[in-house]
Parts: structure tokens; sequence; C-alpha cells
């Protein structure tokens, strides 16, 4: 066993908390100039161009990228050989986007309770913690600070089978036309297929952490993902929704097993502010 | 790029056409979802608004924490349909311009027209640029709404896209049909 004390945990959650909302990850920077690039609206490429200066603003004075410094979504992968010590690891997150929210100054968006007592949590917390259990003795956290324009976009749907790909394909076209300027295109659109109710959107939400541009690992699943960016494409949405060419800049499918009788689909979109961070420890 | 100042005058709104780039200058205000609805709840009971309506414009923002020595944290525009519910009793009083992102309700673009108004698109999650013209900050209203209370901003050469006019223009209906396949 390796035993791990969670105060590091609450370090790096901190830490990543904060280079997140701030930072933007190199991947995202050279996905809107390739895209200003492949751009035809006049107006689609000057929004690229204020979200290149956007970005390295925010970088140069230390300033979150967005305002919408969003619900703090934390992935944990545990190899199953760790051993947390010194408190509880949930408790340990919490900690750590509480720092981080508070020290780095970042927009506190939570309220307590939603439907009797929504006053502000004050501190960002408590994060939505997802954790993995795999081999090994490595804990590899990715944290991403998800915004509320683009989480109130998503959609999930429990498609009949009947329905096959062709009604997978129209619900997530659907979606992101439903969306237009709303949430902060050009987007990232995550998809999850199959499961159950609660696991296919967790899918959607995991698939937005795969790596710009690169595709599923089953190449009729990668097949799907290059027609549907280009539909999506097509509907003419365009850079903050004005019109253009690049609505999304990407689109992930993630699959899992389902049951005879159900075809769950979710749509999880992220806005251009595609932020996440991860360490390995 | 046409350079305007806030508070808005009548002449000015009514040159205004969708998909004009638009340099703002002046004093405008914040306010977005319990801001509105407290704002709204006065004009009910006729107490008079924290700031003078006439010609204003109010952004939809809600700024993450200026750090010591900032003027304000990063401050883009938020999702304007929500704040739809709230337009038209606002105009009623003398607002006149609103700055946001996504697209409004029918009932908010009618007003546009019959109030002579304008709406105008910041690009949403550009929040550093667009703190970077915000010269001044001061909470005026609703400050145990944290983020959410009102604050008067000044500003210099925030760029901005007209996206409704007061001639029932729509950027977003007109933009995508234009680049629809």
């Amino acid at each position: 066993m390796r035993n791990v004390d969670v105060h590091e945990i609450t370090k790096i959650v901190k830490r990543l908390s904060i280079e997140a909302c701030i930072i933007a990850n190199d991947s995202l920077v050279d996905s809107f100039k390739r895209s200003q690039a492949k751009e035809e609206s006049a107006v689609g490429k000057a929004i690229f161009q204020q979200l290149l200066e956007n970005v390295e603003i925010a970088r140069n004075e230390n300033t979150p990228i967005c305002q919408d410094t969003g619900f703090t979504v934390v992935f944990m992968e545990i190899g199953q050989e760790v051993a947390f010590t010194g408190g509880l690891l949930k408790d340990a997150v919490n900690a750590g986007v509480a720092a981080g929210y508070t020290e780095g100054y970042l927009r506190k968006s939570i309220v307590k309770d939603p439907i009797t007592n929504p006053v502000n949590t004050g501190d960002n917390t408590p994060a939505i913690l997802h954790t993995d259990i795999v081999a090994g003795d490595k804990v590899k956290i990715t944290l991403m600070p998800k915004g509320g324009g683009s989480e109130n976009m998503s959609r999930i749907k429990m498609l009949k089978p009947a329905d096959g790909v062709q009604g997978i394909k129209d619900f997530v076209i659907e979606t992101v036309k439903n969306a237009g300027g709303n949430p902060c295109p050009p987007i990232f659109v995550g998809v999850g297929v199959g499961g159950t109710f609660d696991y296919v959107a967790y899918m959607a939400k995991k698939a937005l952490l795969r790596p710009i541009g690169k595709r599923n690992a089953d190449p009729k699943i990668a097949k799907y993902e290059r027609e549907w960016l280009e539909e999506v494409n097509n509907l003419g949405i365009g850079p903050a929704g004005l019109g253009g060419r690049i609505t999304a800049i990407d689109l992930f499918i993630e699959v899992y097993p389902r049951h005879i009788a159900t075809y769950p689909v979710a749509v999880n979109i992220q806005c251009h502010a595609n932020r996440e961070k991860t360490f390995i420890l | 790029m046409i350079k305007l100042n806030a508070p808005l005058k009548l002449k000015d709104i009514r040159e205004l056409k969708i998909g004009d780039q638009i340099s703002l200058s002046g004093v405008i205000y914040t306010a977005r979802d319990s801001a509105h609805q407290k704002l709204v709840d006065l004009l009910k009971v006729g107490i008079e608004l924290p700031f003078d309506p006439e010609g204003s414009v109010i952004f939809y923002v809600g700024p993450s924490p200026a750090k010591p020595g900032q003027v304000i944290g990063a401050a883009g525009p938020t999702t304007s349909y929500r704040m739809d519910p709230f337009v038209i009793d606002l105009m009623k009083v003398g607002m006149k311009g609103m700055i946001g992102k996504g697209s409004r309700s029918a009932e908010v673009k009618k007003g546009l027209i019959e109030y002579t108004g304008v709406y105008f698109g910041a690009t949403g999650g550009a929040a550093a640029l667009l703190a970077k013209t915000i010269t001044e900050a001061e909470v005026i209203a609703f400050p145990e709404l944290g983020p959410e209370a009102v604050r008067r901003l000044v500003v210099k050469d925030m760029p901005l896209i007209v996206v409704n006019d007061c001639h029932g223009g729509d950027l977003y209906e007109k933009g995508v049909e234009d680049y629809k396949k």
C-alpha cells in the first residue's frame, strides 16, 4: 500500500482551481487559432481575436478567463493500492476548492439549498466529486470549473431503441441548435450514449475532458464524431452566436453498454472557456 | 467602429443597426437575476431606483472579486434571457440599453421598438478583456447580493456589437441565416 496524506490533495486541488480558471491550456489556445483561420465571417474572426487576447490578458494579469468560475467538478482516478490518511478525502477536496476560490479571487457561485435556502456558501463548495478506482498506486486529479450558462443548455433524453443512431444524432443537433448563442460558442460538445439515466450524463461530461482533436478509439464512433461536428457547424450559429462557420470546435462521444429496453443519450455543452487542469500524484 | 456614450441619447439609438461594432464609453450599471427582481420590486411600490434610469445602460454581469489594487475582477456578460421578464418594466422608466449575451424574447424585441432601445452583445467569456475597459466600479445597491450587487461602472471603449436595434433587427437570426448550410 502507498499512504497518501489528504492534506496533499487539498494543496493540489487549491492550485488546480486557480490555474484552471486563469491559465488556458495551450491546446485550447491552438484550437482558437486554427478555428480563426477557418472562420469565414468577419465578425466571427473578430470574436476569435477577442478570445485570443482574452486568454493572454488573463494569463498576464492573473485574472480569471471568465467571471463565471463555475461549479468545481473534480474527477479522481485512485489507484487501488492507495490508502488515504489524515482525514476524509471528500473534505480534503472541498478544503482545496474553498482555499483556491478564496485566495485566488475566483467567483463563488454556489448556493446552499437549491429550493429552500439559496444563500451563497461563500467559498464555492461543495465540489462535485467523481471517483474511479483503477489499478496501481497513483492518484490522478482532474479539475474542471463548469460554467452555468453552458450547463443550462445541456440536455438528456431516454430514447427508444427503435430511434436508433438517427434519433441520437437528431437530439445532438437539436440541442446545439436550441442553445444558439447562449452557451458562449464556439462550444465543445460532450455526448454520452448508453448506460443508465445517471451514467449517461456522467459520460457526456467526461467526454469533454478528452484532448481536443482526439477521436474515439472505436473507428465507427470516431466517424460519427466527425460527421456530427460537421452538421453542428452547418447550423451557422458561429462564434458568440452571431453567425459563422465555427459553432463547435470539437465533439466527443463516449459510449457504454445499454439495457435492451433503453437508449439513453446526454449532451453536455461546454463553452469556449474549456477549462481543466490535471495533476498526477 | 462607432464611438458611443452612455447614458444613451435617443438620436444615437435610432442610428444604430444590427452588426454595428461599438466602442462604448461612459457610465453604465450592472444587474443580473436577483438585482432585477429587487429593482422591479422597488418600482412596484413606487420607490426610486438606486440610479437615474433615464438613458441608462444595464450590463448583465456578476464579476469575480477584485484583487487588491484592481478596479474589478473578470467581468463578462451572463446569459440575457433570464432577465427578459423584467425588461419592459425598466424600459417604461427610461432604461435604454442592455449588454449581455444570447437571444431575447419576442416581448423584449417589441419593447426595443416601442421604447426605442438597443441590446448590445458583449463576447461571452471574454471577461478579462472586458474588465480592462472598466476604469471605475462602485457598489451602489444590494451589497448583500455579492457578485450580483448593483454596481456603477465607468467604462472606456468597451467592445460591443448591436444585436437587436430599435428597428426590429435581430443579428442572431440574420447572422445564422447567412451561414446556415
